[in-house]
This record gives C-alpha cells, sequence and structure tokens, in this order.
C-alpha cells in the first residue's frame, strides 16, 4: 500500500503540464480500482484462485472458483465499486460548487431525501417503471431531485452569488426533516419490513445479483455523461462566481448542472445500497492531498479512488467480525467521522 | 474596443426596482475609449463596483443598455465576452489550494473547447503573465499562502492571461502597501501603453487615479457627477461635492501628476 500511494502521489505533482498529469491519475488510480477489484472478491469465506477464476478451459458450470467469483461476489464489489464512485464524484461537484470542502450529499439533505424516496418505494412496493428505470431508483432519485431543488431555490437569488450558509443550513434541516419522515415510515411499516428498510438505512452492499446494479446504471451513466462537461466550470465556480462568469462560465446553468449531476449520483447510489456516508468526503480529500485540487484530476481521480475505497472498506465489513457480516455504512462512518473531526482541526 | 454605457438603470431586487429612489444606479452614461484608462471615483455604496459587474456582464441592466463594440453585452456570448473583457476583482478567495501558475491558467478558460486541455502556447502565456506581474517565482507556490500584494499581482497575471483587450479592476490596490501600489500602478500603466489594453478602474485612491487615469467618472449616489479628462474632473469643487470633503488639489511637479490632499470634512 505505501509502495502505491508514494506513486498516485508523485504522478499528479502540480508542476507536470494537465495532459501528462491526466494521464498517469487515469493510469494509477485506474490501475488501483482495477486490482481493487479483481483482488476483493479472491478473499471470504471460501478461498478461491484468481487464475482458476479465469481459466477458460474449465466449463463454467464445473468451475467453483469461477461460480463464486462472478456469481456469489463480483456483484457486491461491483455495487462497491458504482456507489463509491457515485457518491466521491458528488461529493467532489458539491465541494466546488459551494466553495466548501465540507459539503456532500449528505450536508445538503439529497442523500436524505434519496433515501426517504427509496424506503417509500421498499415499504409500499412501488411498481412503476418508466423507460430503463426501475421503481426504487426513481423513486430515490424523485426524493432527492426534491431535496436539491428546495435548497438551490432557497439559496439563489438573481443578481446576488449563492448563498453557501443557506444552502447548508437548509440542507441540515431537510436532513432531519427527511429523517424523521423515514422514522415515521418504518413506525407505520409492519415489523418486517422495518426491520429490512433499518438494515437498508446501515448502508449494505449485498444486492445478491447483478440485476440492482443495472437497474442503477441509467442514472449512473447520465450523472456521469454530465460530470465529464463540468470539471474546468468547477475550477472556476470554487474561485468564486464573479471570476467564473468573467472567465466565461455560464454560472447558473453550471450550477443547475452541477445540482442535477450530483442529485443522480446520490440517489444511484442511495437506491442500490442504502446512505453510505462519510465516502463523498474522504475521497475527495485523500485524493487531493495526493494529486492536488485541480478538478480536471480530482474527479476522474476521485471517482476510480472511491470505487477502490468503497470496495476495501466492504472487504473489512464482511471479514473483520466473520462469519458476522457488519454493514459497510457503519465501517465508512467509523473512519470517516474521526477523519471529518480531524479535517475540522487541521483547517483551523 | 470600445464600451458604452448608455442610460443605465439598475436595481438589485424587485422592491428597489419598483421604487424610483432606490435603485442602486440612475440613468448613468459612460463611453470608454479604446486605449484609454478610465478611473470611477465614489463614496462608498456609490455604485462603482455595480457599474463595473455591468461592464463585465455579470449584471444585466434594468434599464438601458451596455454595449461592446455596439453589440448589447447580453446578446454576446459568456465565453466570446470573456475573451475581450476581462475583470481583476476586490479580493479573490478560492476555496481550494491552487498554486499560482494554476490560477494564471484558469485566464485560458474562455479560449479553450469543453474538453480541451491547455497546452504549451497556453502554459506559454500564463508564464508571461506570471512575468509581466513580477510573479514568475511564485509560479508553484499555493496561492492562499501567498502574501496580499502577491496574490493581486497573480491575479492580475491570470486575467491577462486571459488576452483580453479590456480589463476592469475593482480596487485592485486596495489590499497593498504602499511600495506594492506604486509597482502595481507602474504594471497597470505599462500594460494600456505597450499593449493597448484598455482600463477602467474603481478606486478610492484619489492619488493613483491622479497618476494613471486619462479620464475620471465621478459616481455619487448611483448618478454620474461628472465625466471627462483628469485635469478638467479632478478639482477642489468636485472632490467636495463627490465625497463631503475638503482637499487640495494642485499639481505635484515631482511626481508629475494633480495630487489631492484631504484637508477635513466639509460642514
Amino acid at each position: 500500500m505505501t509502495t502505491s500511494e508514494s506513486t498516485l502521489t508523485r504522478v499528479a505533482a502540480p508542476s507536470r503540464p494537465i495532459r501528462a498529469r491526466l494521464a498517469l491519475t487515469l493510469a494509477a488510480y485506474g490501475g488501483l480500482a482495477a486490482a481493487t477489484c479483481l483482488l476483493a472478491p479472491l478473499v471470504g469465506s471460501t478461498p478461491i484462485s484468481l487464475a482458476r477464476a479465469f481459466d477458460r478451459s474449465i466449463p463454467f458450470a464445473d468451475n467453483v472458483d469461477a461460480q463464486i467469483f462472478f456469481v456469489a461476489r463480483m456483484p457486491r464489489v461491483l455495487a462497491g465499486a458504482v456507489v463509491g464512485a457515485a457518491l466521491a464524484s458528488a461529493g467532489v461537484v458539491l465541494q466546488a460548487l459551494l466553495r466548501n470542502p465540507l459539503a456532500t450529499p449528505f450536508t445538503l439533505g439529497v442523500s436524505a431525501g434519496a433515501a426517504l424516496g427509496a424506503i417509500l418505494a421498499i415499504t409500499f412496493g412501488a411498481v412503476v417503471t418508466v423507460g430503463p428505470f426501475s421503481p426504487v431508483p426513481l423513486a430515490s432519485l424523485g426524493g432527492a431531485f426534491a431535496a436539491a431543488a428546495v435548497v438551490y431555490v432557497m439559496a439563489t437569488r438573481p443578481g446576488r452569488a449563492m448563498s453557501t450558509s443557506i444552502l447548508l443550513l437548509a440542507g441540515v434541516t431537510l436532513n432531519s426533516f427527511f429523517s424523521a419522515l423515514i422514522l415515521f415510515v418504518q413506525y407505520m411499516a409492519d415489523f418486517t419490513d422495518a426491520y429490512r428498510t433499518l438494515r437498508w438505512m446501515m448502508g449494505d452492499l449485498d444486492v445478491g445479483s447483478f440485476q440492482p446494479i443495472f437497474a442503477a446504471l441509467p442514472l449512473v451513466g447520465l450523472a456521469f455523461l454530465i460530470f465529464a462537461a463540468l470539471p474546468s466550470s468547477l475550477n472556476l465556480l470554487s474561485v468564486g462566481s464573479d471570476v467564473a462568469a468573467t472567465r466565461g462560465v455560464d454560472v447558473g446553468r453550471a450550477q443547475r448542472l452541477a445540482f442535477v449531476s450530483s442529485a443522480l449520483a446520490t440517489s444511484a447510489a442511495v437506491s442500490l445500497a442504502g446512505p453510505i456516508g462519510f465516502v463523498g468526503i474522504v475521497v475527495p480529500h485523500l485524493v487531493r492531498l495526493m494529486a492536488g485540487v485541480d478538478h480536471r484530476i480530482v474527479l476522474p481521480a476521485s471517482a476510480l479512488f472511491g470505487a477502490s475505497f468503497l470496495v476495501a472498506c466492504d472487504l473489512v465489513a464482511r471479514t473483520v467480525l466473520a462469519p458476522v457480516e457488519v454493514p459497510v455504512g457503519i465501517v465508512t462512518a467509523m473512519l470517516g467521522g474521526p477523519f471529518f473531526l480531524w479535517l475540522l482541526v487541521r483547517k483551523h | 474596443m470600445s464600451l458604452t454605457v448608455k442610460q443605465v438603470s439598475f436595481g438589485y431586487d424587485v422592491r428597489e426596482r419598483a421604487a424610483a429612489d432606490g435603485l442602486t444606479l440612475r440613468d448613468v452614461s459612460v463611453a470608454i475609449r479604446r486605449g484609454s484608462l478610465t478611473g470611477l471615483l465614489g463614496p462608498n455604496g456609490c455604485g462603482k463596483t455595480t457599474l463595473l459587474r455591468l461592464m463585465a456582464g455579470v449584471l444585466r441592466p434594468t434599464r438601458g443598455t451596455v454595449a461592446l463594440n455596439g453589440r448589447r453585452l447580453d446578446t454576446i456570448p459568456r465565453r466570446e465576452l470573456a475573451q475581450h473583457v476581462a475583470v481583476v476583482p476586490q479580493e479573490t478567495h478560492p476555496a481550494f489550494d491552487y498554486t499560482a501558475i494554476e490560477m494564471a491558467l484558469m485566464g485560458r478558460h474562455p479560449h479553450l473547447g469543453l474538453f480541451q486541455l491547455e497546452g504549451p502556447d497556453d502554459i506559454a502565456i500564463a508564464h508571461a503573465s506570471l512575468a509581466a506581474t513580477g510573479t514568475a517565482h511564485l509560479a508553484s507556490r499555493p496561492y492562499i499562502t501567498l502574501s496580499g500584494g502577491e496574490k493581486q499581482r497573480v491575479v492580475i497575471a491570470s486575467a491577462l492571461t486571459q488576452s483580453a483587450e479590456v480589463l476592469l479592476l475593482d480596487e485592485p490596490t486596495a489590499s497593498l502597501d504602499l511600495a506594492y501600489q506604486l509597482e502595481v500602478a507602474a504594471l497597470l500603466s505599462r500594460l494600456n501603453r505597450d499593449r493597448g489594453v484598455t482600463m477602467v478602474l474603481a478606486t478610492h485612491d484619489l492619488n493613483l487615479a491622479a497618476s494613471l487615469c486619462d479620464t475620471l467618472v465621478l459616481v455619487r449616489a448611483g448618478r454620474v457627477l461628472a465625466q471627462g479628462p483628469t485635469r478638467d474632473v479632478l478639482t477642489s469643487a468636485l472632490v467636495q461635492q463627490l465625497y463631503d470633503v475638503e482637499a487640495d488639489v494642485r499639481f505635484h511637479d515631482g511626481a508629475g501628476h494633480l495630487t489631492v490632499v484631504p484637508i477635513r470634512r466639509a460642514p
């Protein structure tokens, strides 16, 4: 781990030209993500071999290692990678947008909105589908958009800069409000549903099959398409909205795109694995420490590092108390809580 | 590049716009000639910064028009406008630890396509801008660790990197000590003379305006009190009308320009 960390730090020194930095960053963080996703499924109650899992000479039906690798463990690892990438990127986007390194989908109430939507869909067994979107991601998206829209409308006034303090206060309020609604839904639900949603609220990547991942993929895909267009605007927005405007950024449009894309990514992640906290704050900060602060580097690097980070956390979650599996949200919170406090102390 | 402000009124919100005397700017007309160096003077809250933001196209006039070479600003796409007009704000506080060269390179944004990364030419322009503002040696330092004067010069370098013909500056020397004030003033004067950059600068420093600007616009309570060549407009009578301060205005042989010495608040 030490060698890979120092490699990650060196490749992206701000003195190199951006093209070289971007290529090296993608190679280093992409390699790390690929390695994590290939190695994580090897760990578990039954030890398996990577070489045997990929051995095409044995028919799949007879290859127990391949079955465990691809059927039993891969969905969970992929879910971790998708959720980690989505939450870390959403964190990067919101931090630049609000010019506040402590902003996340959680502090803005976007995750709580997504969680409420998903809980309602799970509890009442919603069956509405629109195109490629299935009910739980869709309900989650509705909740996330409602929360993002409320905080955005409250914090913006024509001709004035967006008010970060109103955004954060509205976010905290929405967070508590949605949490109360979630508790109410759980209270009204029958015992089995209530237990199921309670377990879901802890954050859990045990998705069972590839199907839920496919269901969340359209949202994640759309979010990442928008993310791809944002980084240079995010650089300027994080310097100041007037500066961004006078350097040629359409500030209103960039802000709306940032809100919409981070709400899309958050709702996809929450619908897939429940509200897993702290990924959106820990990952972007670690990446900035290693790779500098240019969002053209930070955004893709955080997506890739977020994938590795959550897969690694989930590996801890399912092995630390084996055979008992700890919800991964508890592991990220145990790491993230102290990290968040350390950030606050370091800042002042 | 000429910038024309024609009968512009501006109010920040609906309530302000409804009450005719509550407007931040009222019926302001200013013509900025190509290659000129214009100073905007006036007391706190008179509307100088608002006028600069209107000239930058960040705000849209409630009534009247702002035009660049005869084209109304709201019909010019943001990127295109940013290729012609750059702004140096009063203070710049980035949320993250960008280095000085990263700050300067952000000035290339209007010249790059959506997915285009800056190339060797852009990097050369950014380094040249840092060199022009005497900050080349700070290139790899984090911006927030620089002193006030160094920060302001890096921000000016970032605006220069934008390669715009018009530069709008909001109190560019307010946070600087005497030596840096002179240095920034000399830099602006040089840029105006050598590169033909048209500049508009809002300032409280009457002596800076006197030494630097060929034209002055005096703004009081949202209206233009007077405008014209510096030697005609910078008079004791107008300074008193502008600030309610009695001042001694005379030509200083050593400095080679008018100087203003405030005496007392006018009764």
